[in-house]
């Protein structure tokens, strides 16, 4: 009987469990050449088994093509736009790749002694003092592992401060337009969260908060430009309002890809704050390497980072130890050091009028969307937007239709969906960051599937909530997902 | 549309509260858990725990987000509805009957006079 035949891009792909079959295998061991050891007796037996139930059993090219299958349903930069709102989805140029593969650098150990890895040193130097520069700030630690232990990092640092003057104080205030991570990091320190409300334009409400600042205030936590896209204009009021309480400003420097070689949060009053190399500088992303959060502050805070701390000592480069104010070590040996290497890669690739030229691109590129959809999407907030444009679904709802269905009805155009209901003060939120990395052709064709979408919830909004249409799954069952998740495949 | 129990007081971030003799019964209101969407799980205090008004009680979280419940009034928890850890859709189904999320011994009743009536509430959620 023939089947219809189909290639494997449009077929369904079984578990590798499902696949199994008894007695197939993809190994060849050779001989045993040295004494056999019983594992029961050196382990014990209750520590050893002979067989893992529902082991897959498959032959060698059957595992390469499951896994090679499954590779070519991912989405990824290298396909197209990944337009995820403030994850910063920008391209990894390939010399980062070269660049971490050099061979002192890709096979230098952390327990290798400094005299031997003085190049590591230096590029871990390197980058720290033009990370510095670019902030406008004293000192930078290269080893919280991601950005949100970046944050511990620096609420960590304020706390310790703010103890070696006597109180650690309570509170840190957030802005409702920060970053989701922002309150979670404040209360893993021992504070208390307190949120504030954005005025009308989108920005940090000056006026009120000089009402709530009082002694009980360790830091404010600003994310900026905050997560609407929108430049916090007046940074340095909001400074000096917490700096004559004796506050300190930590900024979420998520979003320093719209100031990069523009303007330097060290010159407008951040007393502590960090970056996201996979974000700003252009290292890969979750499963594509591990993330980076360096922590950069001012002088006064400086006594308190991490250990060790890399300094010159008779013409090289040694660690540093002796640090008694130290918070301590908040990663094993000194960061992700291969993240490290790309980012400086990318700062050096660019130089100075490089990292403002990619700025000023990832602005333009966000107010050409902005632009071309603001007839057929609702903007969420009138002031002038920087890197990424949050629109809100509101025209959409009228048909029922909301964000998060326009967002699965773009993957049947080909494009990974923007950020869905987020920030959470915009309703029905589509967060747009295209980066510097798009051309003009590129983002004329996400424009066009977007004003398409539009046109289809208007005329035929079934095709919408029932999207996507042209994958091999449509919508799974999310809350029965959320509510009873089955998080282990178990044979029937 | 969602309808608003008159004997209900109501606050801006979406909760309600009843109030009989000292205790009030508090819970998020319809507009609310249409807003949130699937409601997943519930986060409660417990019994004992003293509540301030105006701060976190617990939180609620759908498959949009996770969203902290503010107290409505100020006071000691003195019963918890356990039957919403098992079954939180609940919330979408009678977020102002059977899925009630606590109960409050009020320590100062003149709170309730800084809550919204339910025609208050009805205009203001309306305008959101």
């Amino acid at each position: 009987m023939i089947r219809e035949a189909r290639t494997h891009v449009s077929r369904n792909e079984p578990l590798l469990f499902e696949l199994s079959s008894p007695g197939k295998k993809g190994y060849q061991l050779p001989e045993l050449d040295v004494p056999p050891v019983d594992a029961a007796e050196v382990l014990g037996a209750e520590n050893t088994r002979a067989e893992i139930e529902g082991f897959p059993e498959v032959s060698e090219v059957e595992a390469i093509r499951h896994f090679t299958r499954l590779s070519t349903w991912n989405y990824a930069i290298d396909l197209g736009v990944y337009p995820l709102g403030s994850c910063t989805m920008k391209y990894n140029p390939r010399v980062n790749e070269a660049v971490a593969r050099i061979e002192g650098l890709a096979w230098a150990h952390p327990y290798q002694p400094e005299p031997l890895v003085q190049g590591a040193l230096e590029v871990m130097a390197r980058l720290e003092a033009a990370l510095a520069e670019i902030t406008g700030m004293d000192a930078v630690t290269l080893q919280p592992a991601a950005g949100a232990h970046g944050e511990l990092t620096g609420i960590l640092l304020i706390r310790a401060l703010l103890e070696s003057r006597g109180n650690p104080r309570k509170k840190v205030l957030i802005p409702d337009s920060a970053h989701g991570t922002n309150p979670a990091t404040a209360a893993i320190a021992g504070y208390a969260v307190e949120n504030i409300r954005s005025n009308e334009r989108g920005m940090v409400d000056v006026e009120a908060l000089a009402r709530i600042v009082d002694e009980d205030v360790a830091a404010l936590m600003i994310t900026n430009p905050n997560t609407l896209g929108v430049l916090e204009v007046n940074i340095r009021k909001i400074a000096q309002i917490l700096h004559d309480k004796g506050a300190l400003l930590y900024m979420d420097g998520a979003n320093m890809n719209a100031l990069a070689g523009i303007t330097r949060p060290g010159d407008n009053g951040v007393d502590v704050m960090h970056l996201n190399l996979h974000k700003t500088f252009s290292t890969p992303h979750g499963g594509g390497g591990p993330g980076s959060g360096p922590v950069a502050v001012k002088r006064h805070l400086e006594p308190f980072l991490p250990v060790p701390r890399l300094k010159q000592q008779d013409g090289k480069w040694v660690f540093d130890y002796q640090r008694p104010l130290s918070i301590g070590r908040v990663r094993a040996f000194y960061g992700n050091f291969g993240v490290l290497v790309r980012a400086l890669a990318y700062i050096m690739a660019h130089g100075g009028e490089g990292l403002r030229n990619a700025t000023l691109d990832a602005v333009l590129n966000a107010n050409y969307i902005r632009k071309k959809l603001e007839a057929h999407y609702e903007i969420a907030a009138e002031a002038p937007s920087l890197h990424e444009c949050v629109f809100s679904d509101a025209r959409q709802a009228k048909h029922g239709v909301r964000t998060g269905d326009i967002a699965k009805r773009l993957i049947d155009y080909g494009f990974h969906p923007y950020t869905v209901s987020f920030p959470l003060i915009v309703h029905g939120a589509l967060m747009i960051e295209p980066t510097e990395t798009e051309s003009k052709r590129e983002l004329d064709a996400f424009i066009d599937a977007m004003i398409s979408i539009a046109r289809e919830v208007e005329e035929n909004p079934e095709l919408v909530t029932k999207a996507p249409h042209n994958t091999r799954i449509g919508r799974v069952d999310e809350v029965t997902a959320a509510r009873r998740p089955v998080v282990r495949w178990r044979p029937k | 549309m969602s309808t608003y129990p008159e004997q209900f007081r109501y606050t801006k971030e979406h909760e309600w509260v009843q109030v009989d003799g000292e205790i009030g019964t508090i819970g998020i209101t319809d507009h609310a858990q249409r807003e949130l969407g699937d409601i997943v799980y519930v986060d409660l205090p417990k019994v004992g725990a003293v509540v301030e008004q105006g701060k976190p009680l617990g939180s609620v979280e759908s498959v949009k987000a996770v969203s902290d419940i503010y107290s409505p009034v100020s006071g000691e928890v003195v019963e918890v509805n356990e039957s919403l850890a098992d079954a939180p859709e609940k919330l979408n189904q009678d977020p102002h009957g059977a899925a009630w999320l606590v109960k409050i011994k009020l320590s100062a009743q003149d709170e309730l006079s800084g809550l919204m009536s339910a025609a208050e509430y009805k205009s203001y959620a309306g305008a959101e």
